[in-house]
């Protein structure tokens, strides 16, 4: 399959990429990883008039802890996270996730601002970033904007970036002790989207109750959703099996999946409470290590 | 019909160039330029890795990638792996271990045992079968894959402490 032809351009800054967003408007798209982007070209899904291939941009590709947050730049790809020593070390949830997004060779492209920037509630760190309280850096024609990660998703493929912007930093805020999180995904084969998926990131206090908690679903509605009741009745209450029982079950509640392919609405609730239940214990029995 | 671009990259230690549209895919420029037919479209989607090969040291699947974008990359394909006349180790194992039936797949499945190697030499069957997660085969099952694959891994470690001089 070929795609449309489209016009190729290679910015070598951030500001040169941001000056041809304006100058070709919504004819315009940004490719990072290109990893959704060429097989939604391919099927002619999308037929941009130019691509602006932002791989040469230098300085766009880290992951460092600065200021109180795990900064990723825009042009991290996903084996990048998966091989870095800082990530395996504290953030168990990043692992998690990045490991099982597709294969071993589209995760050697695709970066993670990418999977966020595509807006795709199939996408798997939109949930995890939810549940980590992630802000993201959008980077346009004024300057730097930070979207706290709850405003980003607006719906189906659409997210609050504007027309000028990229997306060029997500940073997330570094876990106070006792912290712990976890990512819990079925899939049906590896490469596949999840049939459902939940993030889990949670600090305990002194006396071992929830003091934060995030929690984010994958692909069960039009955008990644943050489980808020969940959230709310967690905090303050002692996360025994009672507690994570109730927390799942509020959890499922807030799912708004369709059925298709991966199956009926009804079963992927279902799927949520016990994915939501495991990756609560998970997090629970890390964040007491 | 949108502008032309000059894309040169190093395919198997030699250079190759030509103008295309930036539309075409890596894996069209690796087939018809240098005529390397080796590297397979398989689906076409992203999905099988038939399409799979090394670039700058890390396997990409090159029906999801436009040949514009691997300018000035170093690549291996299918073909680089003889040397000297000499099938590399991982293509022996695939004969010896019956790795192939109809071989489709056998292309991308080598490119990627190929890199699991040379980040891991002695790997796990787990880390293996994880290594080729995105390469599908529909013939073998996937164990003569994984037995080809430990073949060759025995064999390189032997033949590098022969070339170490250990006597073990």
């Amino acid at each position: 399959m070929i795609p449309a032809a489209f016009e190729y351009l290679r910015p070598k800054t951030i500001p040169e990429a941001v000056a041809l967003l304006q100058q070709h408007g919504n004819e315009a798209k940004i490719m990072s990883g290109g990893q959704s982007l060429i097989p939604m070209m391919k099927l002619r899904l999308a037929r941009p008039g130019y691509i602006i291939d932002i791989n040469r941009i230098s300085g766009l590709s880290y992951i460092k802890e600065e200021g109180g947050f795990l900064k990723i730049g825009g042009l991290t790809r996903e084996a990048e996270v998966e091989a870095s020593a800082v990530v395996r070390s504290k953030y168990p949830i990043l692992i998690e996730t990045a490991s099982v997004i597709a294969d071993p060779q589209v995760r050697n492209l695709a970066t993670v601002g990418g999977n966020l920037a595509h807006g795709d509630p199939a996408n798997d760190h939109g949930a995890t970033m939810i549940a980590l309280a992630a802000q993201i850096v959008a980077t346009g024609a004024k300057g730097e904007r930070v979207i706290p990660i709850e405003q980003f998703f607006v719906t189906l493929f659409t997210t609050s970036l504007q027309q000028d912007e990229i997306l060029t930093e997500i940073r997330v805020p570094i876990p106070p002790p006792r912290s712990g999180g976890a990512y819990f995904k079925l899939e049906r084969k590896v490469g596949d989207f999840a049939t459902a998926a939940v993030a889990v990131q949670l600090t305990l206090d002194g006396a071992g109750a929830v003091q934060k908690a995030g929690m984010g679903l994958t692909n069960v509605g039009a955008v990644p959703i943050k489980a808020r009741k969940a959230e709310d009745f967690l905090r303050g209450k002692k996360p025994d099996a009672a507690t994570i029982a109730q927390a799942a079950q509020l959890a499922a509640d807030d799912a708004e999946p369709s059925s298709d392919l991966r199956g009926p609405a009804e079963y992927k609730k279902g799927l949520v409470k016990e994915l939501a239940k495991r990756a609560l214990s998970s997090a629970v029995e890390r964040a007491g290590k | 019909m949108a502008k032309k671009q000059h894309v040169q990259v190093t395919i198997n230690g030699r250079s190759r160039e030509a103008l295309v549209e930036p539309r075409t895919l890596l894996v069209h420029f690796i087939r018809e330029v240098p005529g390397l037919t080796g590297t397979h479209v398989g689906c076409d989607t992203s999905n099988c890795g038939a399409c799979t090969v090394i670039l700058d040291g890390k396997t990409v699947k090159s029906c999801t990638m436009f040949a514009v974008q691997a300018d000035g990359a170093e690549i291996m394909t299918v073909e680089g792996l003889i040397k000297d006349g000499q099938l590399h180790p991982l293509q022996q194992g695939f004969k010896e271990e019956h790795g192939l039936q109809c071989g489709f797949c056998t292309p991308g499945m080598l490119m990627s045992a190929c890199a699991l190697l040379s980040k891991n030499p002695n790997p796990s069957e787990q880390d293996i079968r994880w290594g080729i997660s995105g390469n599908l085969c529909r013939c073998t099952g996937y164990q003569n894959i994984v037995k080809a694959v430990q073949f060759a891994a025995k064999k390189m470690s032997e033949s590098k402490t022969v070339a170490q001089g250990g006597s073990k």
